[in-house]
Formats: structure tokens, C-alpha cells, sequence
């Protein structure tokens, strides 16, 4: 028999019994269904997170504090005039770490695998106004350079322009009296600083992007590295240089094509200089690894099902079998090997189950994005570009593929049974 | 004359072993030419259709040899075996084993489907079996839809799409009145004579045998006498 013949039979024979065959296709469809759409959650979720994590900072940046001399003792520490009580730090209570200095940077930049090094300057500005408008408080995050934003309107702040340019959030462009994002591309805001006098300094910036919220912007202004130097040098006046030159944090950037072990080797390497190295992906991946761990019990629930439906196939193949013992009888004495009859049956198991996928699949795809869309226009309107459910083409043909396979050693034992069936014996008249 | 196309030389078939030990056959020797119509008769449990499977290649024989066309079977294995089956024989067996739910079409062309033959091939020499037993304006009916004389029609269409050399028949009109019966004979006796096909047809049917050229009489387990047709 040719393959395709036996392809063709396979299928065939799995429409013999309607009922029963979409009985085991309902089964195998919930079990795929539940595995598209938690699989959907994960990918939709981390997408999101990598989306965020590209706004939040490059790839090929790493932060980098120094670690205060007596920060590993318990209890009560010691005061160090040079503490910085870093702003910057995330967790509950703030972290106290020693301030980099110019000579620190110049240790740092030395450092095997580090390309360069610059100060990050924290900056809080008092607020933004475009003139004629009301006064905002406005939170700046960090200037970390290679930011990529979500962008409601405008372009990427150019970092290395002299022009001050800034890319407010979506949530100042209303109040600020601006009709929609992208009339406030291009115009001036004054920006108003303090410096530790007390002197209110007032600086002209370019908007050139409004950025849409997202977990890594969440409602702060970014300014290039032009309007975050100038703000910083606003705020810091009247201080002395060793003051000034004194930072919480410095930015470090390596090369974009490292491998996790050179990222490791930099961070040890800024470990034993008395550094702390953190990149993004290690303040994010914490996240993700959480969001995988859930996505994997989902699954591992969903695959329960597919074991449940699975014995489904081995029933319902067990009973064609039998049905057909006549038939397997009469094609193994015209001469059909027992290697075609075991394709026959395990062929159809295979079907079955590309059956049951393809249309768990295929549904839980239009009920993910009916739902996800519904979702993100309310539940989670304020994360714009969050996908809660997306589905990508290899994790559908994974899916489909996996349920087959497990389709398929179902429906070995049938096919098996079937194959080794003696002629005479099924020939036998009764 | 020329070598016998089968013949079996001191066939011994026993089933189980030890107490339940049970000898069906117990040294079988005959031998078939082509062209010959041949009838098995012997009583119920005489042997008859446990001759027939080791004949038709489709068990193997405890001691003794089966030729097919001069040389020995027992060396036949797996696919030369499963394709010297699909080509040499046809079956006719006592009930139909139609597939109920396909076509008259798909059921006669399963050996052609086994043989590896194309699709277009298929259905053209199908069609033709169908022709030759005036059965080709059922071929689109499903085989259940078919009377007990059309179906037996259809199974003899199956048995001859391959152009086999020998048929068997295992009780072949035991399932048929007696008038679609005589008819389903002629048919195999008309397909005998015409194509020569060598004819082996299992019986307790006397007039049956009386049609054959020749009739080997089994009881338990062996031959117990031969005829050859008087001429009439
Ligand atoms: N698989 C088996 N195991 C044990 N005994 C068997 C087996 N097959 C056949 N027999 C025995 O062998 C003997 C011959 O059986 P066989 O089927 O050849 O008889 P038969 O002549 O064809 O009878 P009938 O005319 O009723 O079909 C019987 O007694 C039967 O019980
Ligand atoms: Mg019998």
C-alpha cells in the first residue's frame, strides 16, 4: 500500500464513526485549547515584559553602584559622609551605597569588557509648565542611554543632540493644553529646578515624543542626556565639585554582542573592584521567571488533560479495532503487512489528535484575541501595548505537534493490537 | 504434464500442545495444476478449511511443504510473502466481509489499494472487475445497500481485480439461496473455464463438487479418496 493510500484510509476510517470520533476530538479539543490559550498568556505576558524591558534600557547597559565599605556588616552602620542614599534603588526602604566618585569612574572604565562608563545623574525636578499653563510636578526617570520608548507620537530622544529635549508622558499632554500627543511634538516647556539654595532654575525644553505608560516609563518625563546634564548642573549650583561629582549610580555599557558568561565575567569583575553590576534583564528577569513558572503549571494542568484525553483515543481506537477485526483480518490475508496495518491505526490517532488541536487551537485563538482585546481596552487600559493573550505561528505548530505526538503513542497500542492480528483468527467464521 | 501451480506434500497441522494437543491435519499430499477447478469436501471439522489457510499461504504448516509454481513456501517471508499473497491468490470466503459503510467501488479495489497500485489505475480496473460480473452500475452504492447476490458478486470482483492465478473459495454459496447460488457459481466456473483461473473451492456442497474437475475428500485430517469428473 503506498503511504498516501494509507494516509488516505487513516482519515478516512476516523469519519466512520462520527460520534465517536468527535467525542475524542471534544476531548483532545479541551486539552489543546487550554494549552493555546495558557501558552497565549505567557507569550503575551512576556512579550510585554521585553517590550518594557527595550524601554526601560538597552541590552548592553548595566548599573552600577559601589558597595559601601561596611554593607555587608548587620546592625547599625557606621555614617560615612560619602553615603549616598540611592533614589534609584527598588524594594522596599533604599538602599545606602557608597557615592562613585570621578576616580571610581576611571577604576571602572578600566575594567575588562566595560566599553565606557558615565555618572548617571539623578535629577528631581520641582515642574513643568508650558508657559501659559498650570504648573506640574513632574517625576524624570533615569536618562539611561539606549532608552527605547513606547511612543504615543514624536521621535526617540536623540541623546547625543545639544538640543534639551524631553518626552513627557501621555497623562501631562491634556493637562499641559495640548489638543492630542502629537501637538505637543515640537513645542517648548519650561522645566523648573531647585538647587540646594533654593534657587528656582528655569530651563527651555524641546518636546520631541509623547510616551505611552508602561511598567517601565510609569508616568515620568525622560529627558536626553543635553537636558538631564543641564538639569543637573541647575541643581547642583553653588555646590562644591567634589559635591557635584559625587553620584549614586553610574551607567556602564559593554558590548551589545556579549554572552551571558561575558555579562557574568563583567559583573564579577566589578564585584571584586567593590561594584555592584545589575542590568535590566536582571531587574525584569526576576518578573519573567515568575510569569514562566505560572505559565508552566498552566500547562502542566492543560497536559493533564490531553493524558485524560488521550485514553480517549486508546478506547475509541481500541473499539475500531475490534469493530474491525474482520476488515484487518481480510486486508493482512490479501497481503497487507503488518507495518501498513500499524500506520492504519496509529495514523488515525495522529488525526484524531490533529483534529482535536487544530480546531482547539485554531478557537482558543479567536476567543485569546477577542478576550485580550476586550481586556486591554478595559482592564488594562492604562498598560497600552499589553497583549494579555498573543499566540505566535511555532507555539501553535508546537502545540499541534505535541498533541499529535501524544495523538499518536495512543494510538500505538491500538495499531499495535491491530497489526499483530492473526488473519485466520479475524477470517473465522462464526 | 508440467509442475502442479500449488501442491502440498505430507502436510501435519496440529494446534495446542501437550493434552490439548489437537492434529487437524494429519499428512496431506495433493497437488493442483493450473487451469484446474477443484473442490475440498469432507464434514464439518474435517480439516477442510485449516487445508485451505496452508494452502493459501496464510499459516504455516507444522511439518510438510507447500509449493507454489514448483518451488518451496516455507522460505516465503513477510512482505515476499504478504506480496505473493496480494498477487497470486483471490479470496472468496463464506461471508462477504464488505466494509458496509464504503462504496462497492472502494471495497473491490482494497486488493489493488494493498498492491500499491495508483488511484487512476484503481478505479479503471475496478470498474472493469465490477463489468465482468454486471455489478458496475452499483459502484458508487454502499456495500450494505447491496443484496446477498450482488454482494457475493461484489466480493468475486474483489477476489479477481488483481488478476490472480488461483481463487479460493470457502464455502463460497453457503450464505446464498439456492438460484443466486447457482448463479454465483456459474460465475466462478465461467471465470475458470474463460480465463483460467485455477479454482479451489471449499464445500460440503455435493453439487458444488459435482461441478469441479476434481474433488479431494478429506475426513479428519486426511485425504481419503479423489475423483476426477466423469466425463459426462
Ligand atoms: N486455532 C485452532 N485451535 C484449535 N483447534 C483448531 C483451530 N483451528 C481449527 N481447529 C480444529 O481443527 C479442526 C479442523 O478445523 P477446520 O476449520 O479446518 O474444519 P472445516 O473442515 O473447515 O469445518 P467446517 O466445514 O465446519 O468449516 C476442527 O476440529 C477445529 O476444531
Ligand atoms: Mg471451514
Amino acid at each position: 500500500m503506498r503511504a498516501i493510500d494509507v494516509v488516505g484510509s487513516a482519515i478516512g476510517n476516523s469519519f466512520r464513526s462520527r460520534l465517536r470520533t468527535t467525542l475524542t476530538v471534544l476531548a483532545i479539543f479541551i486539552g489543546a485549547f487550554t494549552l493555546t490559550i495558557t501558552n497565549g498568556l505567557g507569550t503575551g505576558i512576556n512579550a510585554y515584559i521585553t517590550d518594557t524591558v527595550a524601554s526601560i534600557g538597552a541590552s548592553d547597559v548595566m548599573t552600577v553602584t559601589k558597595v559601601s565599605a561596611d554593607a555587608k556588616a548587620t546592625g547599625p552602620q557606621e555614617y560615612s559622609p560619602d553615603q549616598i542614599t540611592s533614589r534609584a534603588a527598588a524594594g522596599p526602604g533604599s538602599t545606602t551605597v557608597a557615592a562613585i566618585t570621578p576616580a571610581d569612574l576611571t577604576t571602572i572604565a578600566a575594567i575588562d569588557g566595560v566599553t565606557s562608563v558615565e555618572p548617571s545623574l539623578s535629577v528631581t525636578p520641582d515642574y513643568v509648565t508650558t508657559g501659559t499653563s498650570k504648573k506640574y510636578r513632574l517625576g524624570l526617570g533615569s536618562a539611561v542611554a539606549g532608552v527605547h520608548l513606547q511612543l504615543a507620537a514624536g521621535s526617540q530622544l536623540d541623546q547625543k543632540a545639544a538640543q534639551l529635549q524631553i518626552a513627557l508622558p501621555v497623562s501631562f499632554v491634556t493637562p499641559l493644553g495640548f489638543t492630542s500627543s502629537a501637538d505637543a511634538i515640537g513645542t517648548t516647556v519650561q522645566i523648573g529646578v531647585s538647587n540646594p539654595a533654593g534657587t528656582v532654575n528655569v530651563l527651555n525644553a524641546t518636546v520631541v515624543a509623547v510616551s505611552e505608560a508602561s511598567l517601565g516609563s510609569s508616568g515620568n518625563a525622560t529627558a536626553n542626556t543635553a537636558l538631564t546634564q543641564a538639569l543637573y548642573d541647575a541643581s547642583t549650583s553653588g555646590l562644591s565639585t567634589a559635591q557635584k561629582e559625587s553620584y549614586s549610580e553610574a551607567v556602564v555599557r559593554f558590548d551589545p554582542s556579549s554572552t551571558d558568561a561575558q555579562v557574568t565575567a563583567l559583573k564579577d569583575h566589578l564585584t571584586s573592584a567593590g561594584f555592584t553590576g545589575q542590568t535590566v534583564a536582571d531587574e525584569i528577569g526576576t518578573f519573567k521567571s515568575v510569569i514562566d513558572a505560572i505559565v508552566l503549571v498552566l500547562n502542566a494542568f492543560a497536559v493533564i488533560a490531553l493524558l485524560a484525553a488521550s485514553f480517549g483515543i486508546v478506547n475509541t481506537l481500541l473499539m475500531s479495532v475490534q469493530e474491525r477485526t474482520r476488515e484487518i483480518g481480510l486486508m493482512k490475508a490479501m497481503g497487507m503487512g503488518a507495518g501498513r496495518i500499524f500506520g492504519l491505526f496509529s495514523i488515525e490517532a495522529a488525526f484524531i489528535g490533529f483534529l482535536g488541536s487544530a480546531i482547539g487551537a485554531g478557537i482558543a485563538m479567536i476567543v485569546g484575541s477577542v478576550v485580550s482585546t476586550a481586556l486591554s481596552g478595559a482592564l488594562f487600559a492604562n498598560l497600552p501595548g499589553l497583549t494579555l493573550i498573543a499566540f505566535t505561528p511555532v507555539s501553535i505548530i508546537t502545540i499541534i505537534l505535541i498533541v499529535m505526538a501524544i495523538a499518536f503513542l495512543a494510538g500505538t497500542l491500538p495499531a499495535w493490537r491491530a497489526a499483530r492480528q492473526d488473519p485466520i483468527e479475524s477470517l473465522r467464521y462464526e | 504434464m508440467s509442475h502442479p501451480i500449488l501442491a502440498a506434500y505430507d502436510l501435519k497441522k496440529s494446534y495446542g500442545r501437550g493434552q490439548n494437543r489437537f492434529d487437524a491435519l494429519k499428512g496431506v499430499t495433493l497437488e493442483i495444476f493450473a487451469g484446474e477447478s477443484v473442490a475440498i469436501v469432507g464434514k464439518s471439522g474435517s480439516g477442510k478449511s485449516t487445508l485451505m489457510h496452508l494452502l493459501a499461504l496464510l499459516d504455516k504448516p507444522s511439518t510438510g511443504t507447500v509449493q507454489l509454481g514448483g518451488s518451496d513456501t516455507a522460505t516465503l517471508r513477510g512482505k515476499r510473502l504478504n506480496e505473493t499473497r496480494n498477487k497470486t491468490f483471490g479470496f472468496v470466503f463464506q461471508q462477504f466481509f464488505l466494509t458496509p459503510g464504503a462504496s462497492v467501488l472502494e471495497n473491490v479495489v482494497l486488493p489493488l489499494k494493498i498492491a500499491g497500485v495508483g488511484s487512476r489505475g484503481r478505479k479503471q480496473r475496478g470498474h472493469a472487475a465490477l463489468e465482468r460480473l454486471e455489478l458496475d452500475d452499483k459502484a458508487r452504492s454502499k456495500a450494505n445497500a447491496l443484496s446477498g447476490g450482488q454482494k457475493q458478486r461484489a466480493v468475486i470482483a474483489r477476489a479477481l481485480v488483481n488478476d490472480p492465478r488461483i481463487i479460493f473459495a470457502d464455502e463460497p454459496t453457503g450464505n446464498l439461496d439456492s438460484a443466486t447460488g447457482a448463479i454465483v457459481e456459474d460465475i466462478l466456473f465461467g471465470l475458470n473455464r474463460d480465463q483460467g483461473i485455477t479454482l479451489i473451492i471449499v464445500t460440503h456442497d455435493e453439487d458444488l463438487a459435482e461441478r469441479c474437475d476434481r474433488r479431494i475428500y478429506i475426513r479428519d485430517g486426511l485425504v481419503v479418496s479423489e475423483e476426477a469428473r466423469v466425463a459426462a
